[in-house]
């Protein structure tokens, strides 16, 4: 009963200023929800580096991404002891109307390619009907919708690496295992690509961007990786092998001084807040000086003043952050389409939702610490000497 | 008549940083249970002092304060609380009342401190507020009644838990004439009806000539109505 008496009691008096309560609230939601979509941008940086098992390999130039390997070394690879299957892929680089229209293309080995990467789903008859056309595509669900396409539909793509004007049919669409698979890329063959470019620019010709290796044992992926290199080195072009997790990582190395400052930042931002709240509550217990002696005169403990503080403060940090988290899903959405090509996934995680809470209480918490314990240990004589 | 209040070279001191500032320098006095008493005196004698040690808000420097021979100054913090809740009854000058809660819920107050239910609640509450006349305000906030409404709904929530003694601190000083006397009023019938003791501190002769008994406090001491002289 106490209980229930001290909550409406507290939201009672949460609202006699309404526009500094509404602002507060307002400043704590903001936090909360600035907290969630900046950590969400580090977890989905980190995602897309969690995306396969470290029983895949990849194999790419030694020297930089930018060069290639001849498509020899595939059948190299594949004798190598601890190798199940090869696949290969290259960076295509189409433009499709303009640049804004912008999807990863890569041309990949059509008969491997689906068996190494079996979280791209497609349907078997859409994948035979791909094998057999040499100009047919399998993309990925979500360039489909995004593009209005449908099965049967050419797409002309204007030639940037390998040029000319090249025309594809669409045979099939995967779909993602989970939602962690990236449902955007569009899957040409590069035979055909290979074949066509021999008559122009021989140079470009059999040539690939990267291996994609299936191992037998994941456990023994640092093993393969150092017996596929050491067999290309002093060769013209040497390799470098390894997971496609450390692949991935290795692209966020770069980012990851920024990633740090975001997270940091996370944080400043709740520390902020969680002064402009303390400071609202101070004014409040303030103000309420004469009330709380009051109510500590009529025999109410001076513990029950603090409640009183800690519940006010908490129900106004909690609106806030329930207001916080419910915003963070329609923002995240809106921040993960306008960012499309950036991430592959952008989901709001548990954890984070924990966090959003777990802050919003620590937010009413700390702001009532002060004023709670100062209206608990103020002289009734004193506290009833207090104008308003 | 037996002693109620029973008080023993009384002494307060308050301390101003390092200065000490003498408030009341031993005071005696005796209220007998059922008595009502005012108290006057210039501006600054130690009125309100007085008042809030006998009412257990405050505690003395020296001397005793037994009340219905209890040592309230002995009590520890949550003790001296239950005690109060449980025997006195407040009325203040600005009358305190919560602003968030109406007259009814102003009333209750005092209440949730006991082991009443919501139905036993609810009637004390309508009677307290039916015999100060604002049986038809129950639902009315603090600030749309006056001020003698207010002080009103005050006095019904001191006398709610049926306190034995009723502390009132210039509980005129704000009102008019005419709410003055229904405030008044109200006291002689909690004195003459119901048996309390009331000690009642004003500037107002005319306030202090309801009272039983005059106790004129100067400079921290009693000048007439204390032990021995009076009535
Ligand atoms: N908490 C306190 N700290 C320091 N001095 C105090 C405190 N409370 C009261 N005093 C001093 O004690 C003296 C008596 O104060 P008190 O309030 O008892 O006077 P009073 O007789 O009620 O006066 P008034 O008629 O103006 O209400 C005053 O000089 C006052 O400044
Ligand atoms: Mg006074």
């Amino acid at each position: 009963m106490m209980a229930s008496y001290v909550f409406r009691l507290a939201s009672k008096n949460m609202w006699r200023h309404r526009l500094r309560t509404g602002l507060t609230i307002a400043g704590i939601a903001v936090a909360i929800v600035s907290f969630g979509l900046l950590r969400t941008v580090v977890d989905s940086w980190y995602a897309g580096a969690e995306l396969s098992s470290s029983a895949r390999l990849i194999t790419r130039a030694e020297a930089s991404l930018s060069f290639s390997l001849p498509v020899t070394y595939g059948e190299r690879i594949r004798r190598v002891p601890g190798v199940k299957d090869v696949t290969w892929a290259i960076w295509f680089g189409g433009i499709y109307i303009d640049e804004k229209h912008f999807f990863p293309q890569f041309a990949v080995d059509a008969e491997t390619y689906f068996d190494v990467y079996p979280e791209f789903v497609v349907p078997p008859e859409q994948l035979a009907a791909f094998k057999r056309d040499r100009r047919g595509v399998i993309v990925g669900r979500k360039t489909m919708l995004k593009n209005g396409w449908k099965i049967g539909d050419q797409v002309p793509l204007k030639g940037t690496i390998y040029p000319g004007t090249w025309s594809f049919t669409i045979r099939g669409v995967y779909q993602g295992a989970d939602d962690k698979v990236d449902e955007g890329q569009f899957l040409l063959h590069w035979g055909y690509v290979n074949e066509k470019i021999k008559a122009v620019l021989p140079s470009l010709a059999d040539r690939v961007g990267v291996f994609v290796i299936n191992i037998k044992d994941p456990g023994a992926s640092a093993a393969v990786s150092a017996a596929i290199d050491s067999g290309f080195r002093n060769s013209l072009a040497e390799t470098r092998t390894e997971t496609q997790k450390a692949f991935q990582l290795g692209f966020i190395a770069m980012v990851d001084t920024i990633l740090v400052a975001i997270q940091t930042v996370a944080y400043v931002v709740i520390l902020i807040i969680m002064a402009v709240m303390a400071n609202t509550m101070a004014m409040a217990a303030r103000e309420r000086m004469r009330e709380y002696a009051t109510l500590k005169a009529l025999g109410f403990s001076d513990r029950f003043v603090s409640i009183l503080i800690l519940g006010e403060s908490l129900s106004m940090s909690l609106a806030g952050g329930l207001l916080g988290v419910a915003l963070t899903f329609p923002l995240a959405e809106a921040f993960f389409s306008a960012t499309r090509d950036l991430f592959l996934v952008f989901t709001v995680t548990p954890v984070t939702l924990a966090l959003q809470v777990a802050s919003s209480l620590l937010i009413g918490i700390c702001a009532a610490l002060a004023p709670a314990w100062n209206s608990s240990r103020v002289r009734i004589v004193d506290g009833l000497r207090a104008v308003t | 008549m037996s002693s109620l209040i029973s008080i023993r070279s009384l002494g307060k001191t308050y301390r101003r940083g390092n200065q000490p500032v003498p408030v009341l320098l031993g005071i005696d006095l005796e209220i007998a249970a059922g008595d009502y008493v005012s108290l006057m005196g210039p501006s600054g004698s130690g009125k309100s002092t007085l008042l809030n040690l006998i009412a257990g808000i405050d505690k003395p420097t020296s001397g005793t304060l037994l009340i219905d021979g209890v040592d309230i100054a002995a009590l520890p913090e949550n003790d001296l609380a239950a005690w109060r809740a449980a025997n006195v009854g407040f009325v203040f000058q600005f009358y305190n009342l919560m602003p968030v809660l109406n007259a009814f819920e102003n009333v209750e107050l005092p209440l949730l401190l006991t082991p009443l239910g919501k139905a036993e609640r609810r009637e004390h509450v309508e009677t307290a507020l039916a015999m100060v006349g604002l049986a038809d305000r129950m639902d009315h906030y603090p600030n749309e009644l006056s001020g003698g409404q207010q002080q009103r709904v005050a006095i019904a929530r001191a006398l709610i838990t049926d306190p034995t003694l009723i502390v009132a601190d210039e509980p005129t000083g704000d009102l008019d004439r005419q709410s003055a006397d229904d405030v008044l009023n109200l006291l002689d019938r909690l004195n003459g009806e119901l048996g309390k003791t009331i000690v009642m501190v004003t500037h107002d002769p005319k306030c202090a000539a309801r009272a039983r008994r005059l106790v004129h406090l100067e400079k921290g001491v009693l000048i007439v109505g204390g032990n021995g002289d009076g009535h």
